[in-house]
């Protein structure tokens, strides 16, 4: 491969680059399935723990769906607000890319701001994370999925700057796809969360 | 080049406005009914479970293929390999731990 690479210098080259960044996303993709297998063992818990309530404060009495309904609002948003910008990124468009991403990350962000407010609303009503185990379990899982959105806003602004300094290059174009994937993640993580957690915990 | 890029990097491959479009519109259904089942709490506990569980595997499969272009095309072989291991290791995980816990708090009743 490497005598091919150097006798053929200007025609394989591109194709090696390729191969390169082909690596780095399945790399990527296969980090992105053991944050899975964190966040199965966070449910497992989360399960186990379901009805471990001390005979204190029980999620149906302070869960709100409509809030709910809200976060998940934002998030679905941002998931296709960010496919938007991957198309304007596949054509070069800078500035198009932008405003896309900038939207997916005030979507984002707002989505961080009603968790941050859900878990002082759900503190002060005294349900605290050594209340119970259940809500042990709960904040846990939660707060997991709320950091890594956190982890995800300050990757798009990093990449911000890296495509303000160097524009569209193969490494940031990577980089970029490998975020996108990030945030899908993220979108699947918290359709299990609202369905196992909030819905399944009202009833 | 241009031709490489088409078919993306790593199997990741771009999607199209309708594409994105679509996925949107599935997933929002797909979060209102069991949304709307458990608000206006329709049917019976063990029919919304059922619903829930679902909508939630549905949605992850449209979010799947509509945002993350994930198919059974040869380049996406071995991430979608990958990921049905992982789907299994996290099934092995959930199903074990409760079913074991659920015998523990079985045998301490039993010890009363």
């Amino acid at each position: 491969m490497e005598a091919s690479a150097t006798a053929h210098h200007d025609t394989h080259d591109d194709h090696d680059h390729h191969d390169y960044a082909g690596d780095t996303i399945f790399g990527f993709w296969i980090y992105i399935l053991s944050d899975c297998l964190l966040f199965g063992t966070l449910f497992a818990t989360y399960a186990v723990f379901s009805n471990s309530f001390a005979g204190l404060i029980e999620p149906k009495d302070l869960f709100s769906l409509p809030f709910v309904l809200g976060e998940t609002a934002l998030l679905l948003a941002s998931s296709f607000t960010f496919g938007i910008a991957m198309l304007k990124a596949k054509d070069h468009n800078m500035q198009g890319m932008f405003k896309w991403l900038g939207i997916t990350f005030a979507l984002g962000l707002s989505f961080l701001v009603m968790e941050l407010y859900e878990f002082w609303h759900f503190s002060n009503e005294g349900a605290t994370f050594d209340s119970s185990a259940y809500w042990s379990s709960f904040y846990a899982l939660v707060a997991t999925h709320g950091l890594h959105v956190f982890a995800g806003l300050v990757w798009m602004l990093v990449l911000f700057v890296h495509f303000k300094r160097d524009g569209f290059t193969e490494d940031n174009k990577t980089r970029l796809a490998c975020l996108s994937l990030f945030w899908h993640f993220l979108d699947i993580i918290w359709i299990c969360v609202f369905s196992v957690v909030y819905l399944m915990g009202v009833m | 080049m241009g031709q490489s890029n088409e078919h993306g990097q790593g199997g990741q491959a771009h999607g199209s406005v309708k594409e994105y479009t679509h996925g949107l519109i599935y997933s929002v259904i797909l979060t209102l009914i069991p949304f709307a089942m458990v608000m206006m709490d329709i049917g019976s506990p063990q029919m919304t479970i059922g619903v829930i569980m679902i909508c939630a595997v549905a949605q992850i499969l449209v979010q799947l293929i509509f945002f993350l272009h994930m198919n059974t095309s040869s380049e996406q072989m071995w991430n979608t390999t990958s990921a049905v291991f992982t789907v299994v290791i996290v099934a092995i995980i959930l199903v074990g731990s409760l079913w074991i816990m659920q015998h523990l708090n079985h045998n301490m009743l039993m010890g009363h």
